[in-house]
């Protein structure tokens, strides 16, 4: 029975073993999506059937429970939703598409992982197995185009990365040093007492930055843009969406362990998501590169998020992770139709999507609900997340930083607008018509039903994500 | 729930009118063919209009409650309810709703060539938006509608728009949801206040006069923008400009309507207090706009720019007889919400006409269109008479009973509003003059015909309520008295900010 509770792990572990066997032969990079898709809806099948498993593992270093299964679930779709829609990858040569595939494929098991580990070591190796897997695959951006910004791209990511991976490493070994112990179970109790202790403070706040790095909050923000930009378009699609999710959840493990007397904490976080809302919306307006601006975008949503946390109440990490899965379905969207109108693989300006509304209206029109759901427009999952977040804020208290937020979310409008005027006002010129397959057509079509339901009937996803987290307090 | 009488009529009407536009949108993506698409439209907006017709005959004039009521819960974790109902306040707006869009349709019938069933569908949005707005008695279910008519809006205006429909459309959207984000901070304000989303319960509750305040002042923001009042108004003739004839008629028939319904609904009852501090800048604020509205129209070459101004002038008109806070000003100001969306939308059909004909919205490329279209220049006359609120049309009335309000309230203030009306008909006849008559450098219109049986179709039903309402405004009044004596209780008597008024004003 205990092999049932790892079982989207096993499957991954599996997957990535075929696609490893199979990447040192001389399969094309069809047969190896193949591969990679089938794997991907087995494992949101086995993260289905393991939702209501409860139990532990390894010496009570790796926890199933209801957080951590639903978490898996959701990155195992926005997997599924990636590969389904990268269907002709362009941006990656043909001939590395099977290690494309199979370093995918171990990043998210490294994020599988990460939400079920309770323990720091074992936090830490999950967290790296995602990472490193995605600091591969920003270089395999084939250089057909006489791009070599790909190269860059990786070098930043990963010295930022390994920057912030040693802050959080030292983070740990603070938290140990107080505590002598690493399982998170054990340091609760012990941590709850000495919140006093600036140096327990200093801990949290470390190994936090290991997470903030993940989600991109302003100051470990850096390396977004270039990444986002150096990145081929389907790595972006994945980069910018599942890790966030895993990220959010471990956030909210991790802030979980302070009592809402840890004050510093929250003036921290406060201080953070301010500077994210006001940096990456306000560079965001400078933007012509789309998924530039996405990243900028990004770093302005992880800011909202922050303010689920602040609350250091249930109902503001539940707003959290529905923020976060809205994110997740909304930021999905937009990148499958830049996914799609990029011929080649090449990155789209914001001017390159000229007349989208008549070279594919259906493109254009999941452009404009992903945009203004992002900006916050009801009746989009956006607005309904943002709502419940600041609802959360303000009843905590944090009055100044929800109009802060909404103050944002007006900011922010005119470059999710200009997007929408692109598509809708210019004319398509020379542009050609966008040929879009019948499951990236009906991938749309379900990302768009899900921005609106989950706007318009959040009821039943917020109770999951109540209990979700009702799970780790 | 003892502010709601719930609908007992068999079927939940309000429900079926929201709904009825929107499933229509949605089986139309899937009916082919523009003349389809059109008839369609035409079909579902009548049917709407049909439907709103038994809640006038059904309506009880003697209550002030929230009548034809429903009830249902939406998102039980936050309270949120689906509460909708209608009173003497969102009653005519509600059925001029209905009645305007039907019209639209017939307006756009040959205007728009290109991307018809997208344009219908917007159509068919927007009406089930407006008339969600009138009708939400919970405040996340207004608010989300109030904000979701942005995007049919802004595609109406950046895609069937205009020459400058970029800038004018990047405006409006930018203008009003830069004006309601604070609204959002405020409505959760409310909420954790008072543990509730509902609009009636959120009246007349005993909030500190700080809070009143600045509840009043985003609510004060956001409304001020749709209205729209001096200094807000920027966006208003960019817009109107850049739109289709529909999209401007939406715009100045329904859409203003919104940010005075906002006064009326909102500020009024629920921070009573701060409402009576902020009066007398208000009432100078509307006293700017009708002035500035005026002076501004009379210097304009392009017609839909001339109404557009003219539209600032009357919506002061309005907000300075909501917040005389007096049975007059009050009943005036509803009265002239309504007849400023039978007017002002008409004469932005009418100046369609020409356009579809002329193509162009110049007053001097139309002069002279009189000998050629006697039809036509008949209706613009009694449109124009109406603006400017001609004794026997139905503006002469609400300006009247405004004017009666402000008098009774302050002297000075009415005093100088006075002028707004002269210049209505400054600016008016000059329109008029040029449109029928011209000079003898007319440019040659030969050639023109004059109106087919679809404009006159579109306007005729106009025209009626024009004189309906001016000759015999009092089946209109009538629905209204009651709701609105018991607006006037809410907010109280003049107590303490008439003498803050006093400071004001000479």
């Amino acid at each position: 029975m205990k092999l049932m509770l790892f079982a989207p792990e096993l499957v991954l572990l599996l997957g990535s073993l075929v696609l490893f066997f199979v990447s040192t032969g001389k399969v094309g990079g069809r047969k190896a999506r193949t591969i990679a898709l089938s794997l991907a809806l087995i494992n949101v099948l086995a993260c289905l059937n393991g939702l209501p498993l409860e139990g532990s593992l390894f010496y009570n270093a790796y926890q199933i429970d209801f957080f951590s299964q639903f978490i898996k679930l959701i990155m195992a779709m926005g997997f599924a939703v990636v590969l389904l829609f990268s269907t002709e990858l362009k941006g990656i040569e043909d001939r590395v598409r099977p290690e494309y595939y199979l370093f995918l494929t171990l990043s998210t098991l490294g994020l599988t992982m990460l939400v079920s580990s309770v323990e720091l070591l074992t936090m830490f190796i999950a967290l790296e197995l995602s990472s490193y897997s995605l600091y591969i695959l920003v270089p395999m951006r084939d250089d057909r185009t006489g791009l070599r910004m790909q190269m860059e791209s990786a070098i930043k990511y990963i010295l930022f990365g390994v920057v912030a991976t040693g802050v959080m490493l030292f983070g740990m070994s603070y938290l140990f040093g107080l505590t002598g112990t690493t399982y998170l179970a054990e340091l609760l109790p012990i941590l709850h007492q000495m919140m006093g202790n600036p140096a327990a403070l200093i801990a949290i706040a470390m190994v936090l930055g290991g997470f903030f790095f993940k989600l991109a909050v302003f100051p470990f923000h850096s390396w977004v843009p270039d990444v986002y930009q150096g990145a081929s378009n389907e790595t972006t699609a994945f980069i910018a969406s599942v890790p966030k999710v895993a990220a959010v959840a471990m956030l909210i493990r991790l802030t979980a362990m302070a009592t809402p007397e840890g004050q510093a904490l929250v003036i921290l976080l406060i201080v953070l998501s301010v500077c994210s809302m006001f940096y990456g919306n306000l560079v965001a307006l400078q933007q012509t590169d789309m998924k530039r601006m996405l990243g900028f975008s990004g770093i302005a949503h992880a800011g909202y998020v922050l303010l689920g946390l602040v609350t250091m109440q249930e109902v503001g990490y539940a707003a959290s992770l529905y923020y976060i899965i809205g994110y997740l379905v909304m930021n999905l969207a937009a990148f499958l139709v830049i996914c799609k109108v990029s011929e080649h693989g090449e990155n789209l300006a914001v001017d390159d999507l000229g007349g989208l509304y008549q070279r594919s209206p259906l493109l254009a029109l999941t452009l404009a609900v992903s945009m203004f759901s992002m900006a916050g427009i009801p009746p989009f999952v956006g607005f309904m997340g943002k709502f419940m977040l600041l609802t959360g804020a303000y009843k905590a208290g944090h009055l100044p930083l929800v109009i802060m937020a909404a103050i944002n979310t007006a900011i922010s409008i005119y470059y999710y607008l200009s997007v929408v005027r692109v598509t809708y006002s210019a004319s398509p010129e020379e542009r050609p018509v966008v040929v879009v397959g019948g499951v990236a057509k009906a991938v749309s079509v379900a990302l768009v039903m899900i921005i609106i339901a989950m706007g318009l009937f959040p009821d039943s996803l917020l109770q999951l994500a109540t209990e979700a987290v009702r799970a780790i307090l | 729930m003892d502010f709601l009488i719930i609908n007992a009529m068999g079927y939940p009407i309000l429900s079926a009118m929201i709904f009825l536009p929107l499933v229509g949108a949605l089986i139309l993506l899937c009916i082919p063919g523009d003349t389809a698409a059109k008839y369609w439209t035409m079909l579902v907006t009548v049917v709407t209009a049909l439907l709103s017709l038994p809640l006038y005959w059904n309506f009880d004039a003697t209550t002030a409650k929230y009548q034809f009521g429903e009830h249902a819960p939406w998102i039980s974790s936050l309270n949120i309810n689906y509460t909708l109902g209608i009173d003497g306040i969102s009653l005519l707006l509600v059925l001029m709703t209905t009645l305007i869009m039907p019209l639209c349709v017939l307006g756009s019938w040959r205007y728009i060539d290109k991307r018809v069933k997208e344009f219908m569908i917007c159509l068919l949005l927007m009406e089930t938006s407006m008339l969600g707005v009138f009708m939400a008695l919970d405040f996340i279910l207004f608010y989300l509608l109030w904000e979701a008519m942005l995007i049919p809006m802004y595609l109406l205006i950046a895609v069937w728009g205009g020459p400058r429909k970029v800038y004018a459309s990047t405006k409006f959207f930018l203008y009003t949801l830069a004006g309601s984000v604070l609204l959002l901070v405020a409505i959760i304000g409310l909420y954790l206040d008072q543990g509730t989303f509902s609009i009636p319960a959120l009246m007349g509750q005993d909030y500190s006069t700080t809070f009143q305040v600045v509840v009043f002042l985003a609510f004060f923001l956001a409304f001020a923008i749709k209205v729209p009042m001096f200094p807000f108004h920027t966006w208003l003739p960019a817009a109107h400009v850049e739109a289709p004839t529909a999209g401007s008629v939406i715009l100045a028939s329904i859409l203003l309507k919104m940010g005075t319904y906002g006064f009326l609904r909102f500020c009024l009852p629920i921070t009573p207090e701060a409402t009576l501090i902020f009066v007398p800048y208000v009432l100078w604020l509307s006293v700017v706009g009708i002035l500035y509205g005026g002076f501004t129209a009379l210097a304009q070459q392009d017609m839909k720019k001339l109404i557009a101004y003219s539209s600032v002038g009357h919506m002061g008109f309005v907000t300075l007889g909501i917040f005389v806070l007096n049975q007059q000003g009050l009943e005036g100001a509803l009265l002239q919400m309504i007849n400023h969306g039978i007017t002002t939308g008409a004469l932005f059909f009418c100046v369609g006409m020409i356009y579809e004909r002329t193509h162009s919205r110049e007053l001097d490329a139309a002069a002279g269109l009189g000998k050629y279209m006697p039809v036509y220049v008949s209706f613009l006359a009694f449109f124009s008479l109406s603006s400017l609120a001609f004794p026997g049309t139905n503006s002469f009335v609400g300006e009247f009973l405004i004017l009666v309000g402000a008098f009774a309230h302050n002297k000075i203030v009415a005093a100088f509003a006075i002028p707004g009306a002269i210049l209505a008909a400054a600016y008016m006849f000059r329109m008029l003059q040029r449109v029928v008559w011209g000079r003898p450098d007319n440019p040659d219109h030969s050639g023109i015909a004059d109106l087919n049986l679809r404009e006159m179709a579109t306007l005729a039903p106009l025209l009626i309520f024009v004189f309906w309402i001016g000759l015999s405004p009092e089946p209109f009044l009538r629905v209204m008295h009651v709701s609105v004596t018991h607006l006037i209780e809410q907010v109280g008597g003049l107590g303490d900010a008439v003498s803050v008024a006093k400071l004001m004003i000479p």
